[in-house]
């Protein structure tokens, strides 16, 4: 029966996410696809912040990267919005290299510097350059629809890339656990001397972990681009966008595959709910409610959601455990406990 | 020609001389000390070899491959294993997950790197913690985990830096069997240690350090006998 | 472009880099002695800023009149600060570190945000109001005198570190936390000057600028990054080092507005920046 639990959890969210298109109305579809977007960077970025253990706080910079190169070979050149979005990925990818290069020598808080200065340099310069719109932006052409040019009049598609785009990045982390590069990252981010002890290049694969990032980054704000037919600096390359993904992250629990996923949920649940009680975000009272939350997880459950929970599991089981024992046994678990 | 050689090492930080001109040979399958006094360059040359720092002059080479001046990685992959005086196994991973982890550098295969290292945990005795998080293993544990982990990497020299500190005799009993069991497979031991009942009797070969310079090298009971290192060590005392 | 010009830059440069030294001293100092970066720090100035303002708006006060107890009440925060949020991630794993102040960063500007909205606000006729002709160049009162306050500040700061027993202390614990524990130094009542120090030396900073730059929630974040240059540049933990590399720091930021641009000021002041951390990244003057 126990075993049997996952795998019904699985089959009925697998039902729930086929059905829910035709069961929502648009409103709640969309945030249902903000969700699921937010999920997908969180997962992006938790493989480098995560897994690898480098906490980058300028992510906006490979979104940003990403949407406009799709939208400027769109507008540009006529270049379908499928190979646009490819070729963002690869754009960022490139960027990540010479970050990398520059950067992963730096230590913790001097790296999470580094990256919220880079982030900064790309939004000066995207917000100067006029071929790509500066601070006006670029909008998208609507004159053609459907997918081959990957622009919908309704919700419904971008739900599919949405959450097409999602399960294609959780499968790539996923491939990453598993594979010995899951295990260097995690040595890595654990003890990198004795990590270098036995034969792991922290340096080539702290890159590996970037380039990812980078690239599934890229491939979502290519698909914000092509959702919200318009972009500027304010829009993909703002810092609140780089908190945003690593928070989503922190909440649900740091280098696990689902946390990031967990963390969209809880995240856009409030952002929801203290907008429809407290109106309107110009008062910013969201913005306090997640601050205070990120500032209770940082500092009480850094393992963000799922390692509470993981601990309050453990814990159950251990005193279950002991009350299998005599009484005197039991109370001596209990303390040590 | 020897397992490992240093010629002429020294070792500079800034106005400090933490190695001055140290040489000395390791042979393959031997088992050496490296002793000294407090402040004796011990952790230094071992740096040196693993390395972790380049020699400011001299050079160490393995099997007559150089090997100073090379990252620490690259030293690992020529065969350089090594354990650290805190233990520095990785938190968030089983035992068997942190030799796997070594393993992987052999073969890039989870499921034959997870044999390897079932292998090499009943090799330490650490077998029942297989699959128990690193974390929650005593000090000598982890101890030996860090032994197991440096060995999967299929070293031809193990550095081991100091792994009896600390442990009480029944532990450094233990300690001492997995280091004869190692140079049974024919790897060649090389351990920093100030636990003398531990290594002295298994050494075959003892290099002394005081403050920066070898002032002795032989047989233990050569080494015991040398004045100057009897005095290096009273005179510490005193 | 002529000599004045360029001599006008140089030193409105100097002035707005002592206000950037003046922030920085406080970073630098938290650094030093326990190794945690606030990016929450740039809230201390607008904590100032707002003092400041409501001084004003209030109690008809001067910024000038109010700047000591403006002082006095950030110093204050700063302890409380730490006493109740910061003492419980000093040895938490760093991640948990930049996120703890990175999230007090979000939630001060959204409480100063909720309370006050965020309209622009400003001080007008202060006290330092106007402009001064000196040896030639045209200068702004508030910014000359908030060069001079800032100066003033840096001078204190200094001599308490380098004079007096607390200071010593002080330094002691920056420099071995373990060691001058054995002396018999309390490192948490350490901590917690530092953070107070470190507050109220970003308040001050935020009243002498009050009386000329724009008021509002989130003005940390113009300051915030450059105090981050500015101590690295410096080197992280070094008070002398974020004074010299404030003032360098402002210098090159108007330099660079004047050649390039005023919008690629920051875009400068950031690629120096990466280029410190790249090749030299414990600064011109500090330890590793």
């Amino acid at each position: 029966m126990k075993r049997a639990l996952p795998w019904l959890i699985a089959i009925v969210t697998a039902v729930v996410l086929l059905v829910l298109p035709q069961a929502l109305d648009a409103t709640h579809l969309n945030i249902v696809i903000l969700v699921l977007m937010a999920a997908q960077l969180g997962v992006a970025w938790n493989v480098l912040g995560g897994y690898a253990g480098q906490v980058s706080l300028g992510h906006a910079a490979f979104y940003g990267l990403g949407a406009y190169t799709s939208t400027l070979l769109a507008m540009k050149f006529g270049i379908n919005p499928w190979l646009g979005m490819l070729a963002g990925g690869a754009v960022a990818a490139l960027l990540s290299f010479g970050f990398g290069w520059s950067c992963f020598r730096l230590k913790g808080h001097y790296f999470a510097m580094a990256t919220i200065a880079v982030a900064e340099i790309v939004q000066i310069v995207f917000t100067n350059w006029d071929y790509a719109g500066s601070a006006v932006g670029l909008t998208l052409p609507m004159d053609k629809e459907g997918w081959a040019v990957m622009v919908f009049p309704d919700k419904a598609p971008y739900y599919w890339l949405a959450l097409g785009l999602l399960v294609l990045t959780l499968l790539a982390t996923l491939a990453v656990e598993r594979s010995y590069l899951g295990y260097y990252l995690r040595a890595i981010k654990d003890e990198p001397d004795a990590a270098r002890s036995i034969g792991i290049d922290i340096g080539r694969y702290k890159q590996v972990a970037l380039v990812l990032s980078a690239f599934f980054t890229a491939l979502g704000g290519s698909l914000y681009a092509q959702k919200e037919l318009y972009i500027d600096p304010g829009s993909v390359l703002s810092t609140a966008l780089s908190i945003k993904m690593a928070l989503v992250s922190i909440l649900g629990g740091v280098g696990t595959l689902l946390g990031p996923v967990i963390g969209s949920v809880v995240l856009t649940l409030i952002e929801e709910f203290t907008r429809t009680l407290f109106g309107g975000s110009g008062r910013g009272t969201d913005t306090i409610i997640y601050a205070a939350l990120i500032v209770v997880i940082a500092v009480f459950y850094p393992t963000g959601l799922i390692g509470w929970y993981r601990e309050r599991v453990r814990r159950i089981k251990a005193r279950k455990a002991g009350a299998k024992r005599d009484d005197a046994a039991a109370i001596k678990q209990e303390v040590l406990l | 020609m020897s397992l490992l050689e240093l010629q002429g090492v020294s070792k500079r930080f800034g106005g400090l001389t933490a190695n001055q001109d140290v040489s000395f040979s390791i042979e393959a399958g031997e088992i050496a000390g490296l002793i000294g006094p407090n402040g004796a360059g011990k952790t230094t040359a071992f740096n040196c070899i693993a390395g972790f720092y380049p020699p400011s002059a001299g050079t160490i080479t393995l099997n007559g491959k150089t090997i100073s001046g090379l990252p620490p990685e690259a030293c690992a992959r020529a065969g350089v294993g090594r354990t650290f005086q805190v233990a520095r196994t990785f938190t968030s991973m089983t035992a068997s997950e942190n030799v796997m982890t070594a393993a992987m550098l052999k073969d890039r295969k989870v499921g034959s790197a997870r044999e390897t290292a079932l292998r090499l945990l009943a090799f330490v005795n650490l077998d029942a913690f297989a699959d128990k998080p690193a974390a929650s293993m005593t000090i000598s544990e982890q101890r030996r985990l860090a032994v197991a982990r440096a060995l999967a990497i299929q070293p031809m020299l193990l550095l081991m830096d100091e792994v009896m500190a600390g442990l009480n005799p029944s532990e450094v009993r233990e300690m001492v069997a997995v280091v004869l069991k190692i140079r049974d497979q024919g790897i060649a031991c090389l351990i920093v240690e100030h636990v003398l009942e531990g290594i002295m009797p298994i050494a075959d070969k003892i290099v002394v350090l005081d403050r920066g310079i070898k002032i002795a090298d032989g047989t233990p009971a050569e080494v015991s006998r040398d004045p100057a290192v009897i005095s290096a060590y009273l005179g510490d005392e005193a | 472009m002529t000599a004045d010009i360029l001599l006008q830059t140089l030193f409105s440069g100097v002035l707005i880099g002592l206000i950037y030294a003046l922030v920085a001293i406080g970073l630098t100092m938290i650094f030093g002695v326990m190794d945690i970066v606030n990016f929450a720090h740039g809230e201390f100035l607008m904590l100032g800023m707002y003092a400041s303002f409501w001084g004003v708006a209030l109690f008809a006060l001067d910024p000038l009149l109010t700047l000591p107890l403006t002082a006095l009440m950030l110093f204050a925060f700063g302890m409380l600060l730490y006493k109740v949020v910061i003492r419980r991630i000093i040895d938490a794993p760093m991640l948990s570190q930049i996120f703890t102040t990175f999230g007090l960063m979000i939630l001060f500007r959204g409480i100063a945000q909720f309370l006050w909205k965020p309209d622009f606000r400003s001080v007008e006729n202060s006290w330092a109001s106007g402009s001064v002709k000196l040896a030639g160049l045209q200068l702004g009162l508030p910014q000359l005198v908030a060069g001079v306050g800032a100066v003033l500040v840096t001078v204190t700061i200094y001599l308490f570190l380098h004079r007096t027993k607390l200071g010593a202390a002080l330094e002691a614990t920056a420099s071995d936390k373990e060691a001058a524990r054995l002396m018999g130094i309390d490192s948490h009542r350490m901590f917690g000057l530092a953070w107070g120090i470190g507050a109220a030396c970003a308040g001050v900073a935020g009243v002498l600028l009050s009386t000329f730059f724009p008021i509002f929630p989130d003005v940390g974040a113009n300051f915030i990054l450059l105090a981050f240059v500015v101590v690295n540049l410096g080197g992280f933990g070094s008070v002398t080092g974020a004074f010299w590399a404030g003032i360098l720091v402002g210098v090159i930021e108007v330099m660079g507005g004047l050649l390039l641009g005023p919008q690629y000021k920051m875009a400068v002041v950031l690629v120096l920046f990466l280029g410190v951390l790249m090749f030299r990244p414990q600064g011109l003057m500090g330890k590793a």
